[in-house]
């Protein structure tokens, strides 16, 4: 067997006992899924009327602000994924059959890669069922199927990004506690971003961090690929970010990953 | 896989390794021929659980010449991975999956087809003993169970070597007696096995050779029988009644084993009339009461006793 063709066959065993420990144990996902459901509601039934006439443009009220937070809450759900993807990598790292597959004749990143396919279709799970619910709750995207199509492997490009961080990230945590404290603070950019209010109404110190982060370009071209708003430079910049995260993430992971286990 | 007739299935020469400054193996040569067991025998903290680590791939040596199956393990992993089955001295399972699945997840890593993988598996099972709990999660496993599932996924690909590290250490007597006759048919069938063990008994029940390892160097080397009869003799055992006689008795016999908690003098002997006369006599001159007295013909306690003139990893290693 050649090299690619072992890791392929490797990594689609390590995904099958990834899914299977899903489906075995589904809290994680529905978390997943979860957490940006309850947002949605917050946001367009408790907040939704006031913010809806403040950010202006069509009738205002809560049927402008579902279309203008989705995007955002879309976001939620990508930047909550990595907890998810951290545990359960952090969890695997202290059983005793990573030491196994160590010792056999496996493709050594097949460990990883399960992980990363894995959380990449439980995260892509969680945003059809957040996608389903908005509908429900009022949201009317102006996107042609092609939209949809460019704006779900956009999301998956993201997602595919801050997997691999997350697998870093769960790697470097001691324990599964700090591996779902560590990407605690990602959760949050998307609040401090172009998701639920405009940059431009934020003070000016918190509106140069918003519009430079990531989250602010990756909701800009979702908003524009769903809405039909101006996308500008926002999908290269999101592009650049991704590729960014996802050679920091990947090459880190790598490394930890192959150094010697100390016990 | 088959090696050439003639060539070690593990060899080490000038082992080293250290964690930080802590020096672990200070320079272990290891010998062992093909489809024997050999013995790693030693205290915790001896530096058994590293040389298993290094000689399986898992970890690097710093220094020192390996060859497992004929392969050196920093420059071949692979190879040497090809050929042994490591279970670790904490248990290797997936807990999340059953039985059954566990054993598929080792056939599917090894590449085997899923009629043969299957074959396998059930076969396995079967062989210990596992065949009724095959589809229930192993996390609900007891000790002994997890134990035997361990073993067998280490086996599933068939190792021509394979590496047990304390493979009873918490194990019931009866699931102890299951793993040394799976070991025993192992070796039957000209597998390899490398076995690292605190019990003096369980080297002395399965291993062709014994090394005893303490504090990162070998102290001895070679046959059950050769290690005894390194040991000049046995010991006699005196019990007492109160500390008041233990102190008399050690003060009357001078350089002695002795443990405060059961009362007990050990002395060296050959378990001869004559010496224990000679010890009797003393004790007597010295207007010691013996509770109780008995004569310990050398095991493998004496043996580690006499090598290393401790008593502290005795304790340890006689539980």
């Amino acid at each position: 067997m050649t090299t690619l063709s072992l890791a392929l066959t490797d990594s689609a065993t390590m995904l099958r006992r990834n899914l299977r420990h899903a489906l075995r144990y589904p809290a994680l996902t529905l978390s997943v899924a979860g957490l940006p459901v309850v947002f949605l509601l917050l946001f367009v039934y408790v907040l939704g009327g006031t913010l809806g006439d403040g950010i202006g443009g069509g009738s205002g009220g809560r049927t402008t602000y579902v279309n203008y937070v989705v995007p955002g809450i879309l976001m939620i759900a990508l930047a909550a994924s990595p907890t998810g993807t951290a545990i359960s990598v952090a969890m695997d790292m202290t059983e005793g059959i990573i030491a196994r597959f160590r010792t056999m004749a496996i493709a050594r990143v097949s460990v990883l890669t399960g992980h990363v396919v894995g959380s990449l279709i439980q995260t892509t799970i969680g945003l059809a069922v957040v996608t389903g619910v908005a509908l429900l709750v009022g949201f009317r995207p102006t996107a042609t199927p092609l939209e949809w199509v460019a704006v779900t492997a956009f999301m998956v490009m993201i997602t595919f990004a801050l997997t691999w961080l997350a697998v870093a990230l769960g790697l470097v945590a001691p324990n599964p506690e700090a591996a779902s404290n560590i990407p605690l603070p990602l959760t949050f950019l998307p609040f401090l971003g172009s998701g639920f209010v405009p940059t431009e109404s934020m003070p000016a110190v918190l509106r140069a961090f918003a519009e430079w982060q990531p989250f602010t370009p990756f909701t800009e071209t979702v908003r524009g690929l769903l809405m039909g708003t101006p996308i500008g430079d926002s999908a290269a910049v999101s592009v650049a970010w991704c590729a960014g995260i996802w050679l920091v993430g990947y090459l880190w992971a790598r490394k930890l990953y192959n150094r010697d286990p100390v016990r | 896989m088959t090696f050439e007739s003639g060539r070690p299935a593990i060899l080490a020469s000038g082992l080293r390794k250290s964690f930080g400054d802590h020096l672990v193996l200070d320079g272990v040569d290891l010998r062992v021929e093909e489809a024997t067991v050999y013995a790693l025998l030693g205290p915790n903290g001896a530096g058994k659980t590293t040389a298993v680590q290094i000689l399986s791939t898992l970890i690097h040596a710093d220094g020192g010449e390996v060859r497992v199956a004929g392969h050196d393990p920093a420059q071949h992993p692979d190879a040497v991975r090809a050929a042994i089955g490591v279970t670790g001295q904490f248990s290797a399972v997936d807990n999340l999956l059953t039985g059954e699945e566990n054993l598929a997840l080792m056939a599917d890593l090894h590449h085997l087809d899923r009629a043969e993988g299957r074959r396998r598996a059930a076969e396995l099972l079967a062989r210990f003993d596992l065949a009724d709990v095959a589809r229930k999660p192993a996390s609900t496993y007891s000790g002994g169970m997890r134990r035997k599932l361990d073993l067998a996924m280490s086996l599933v690909g068939d190792p021509r070597i394979v590496f047990l590290d304390e493979p009873t250490t918490g194990l019931d007597p009866r699931s102890r007696r299951t793993v040394w006759e799976i070991v025993r048919r192992l070796v039957a069938d000209g597998v390899t096995i490398f076995l690292t063990t605190q019990y003096l008994e369980e080297a002395d029940q399965l291993a062709d050779r014994i090394a005893v390892l303490d504090r990162g160097t070998l102290v001895a080397e070679g046959t059950a029988d050769e290690l005894k009869r390194r040991v000049p003799g046995g010991h006699v055992q005196l019990r007492f009644a109160d500390s008041y006689a233990l102190d008399a008795a050690a003060r009357a016999l001078g350089e002695v084993a002795r443990d405060d908690d059961s009362l007990t003098l050990q002395v060296p002997s050959d378990g001869g009339l004559r010496s224990l006369r000679a010890l009797l006599d003393r004790l007597d001159a010295a207007a010691v009461e013996v509770d109780e007295l008995s004569v310990h013909t050398p095991d493998l306690d004496d043996v580690f006793l006499a090598l290393t003139g401790r008593t502290d990893v005795l304790e340890e290693i006689a539980r």
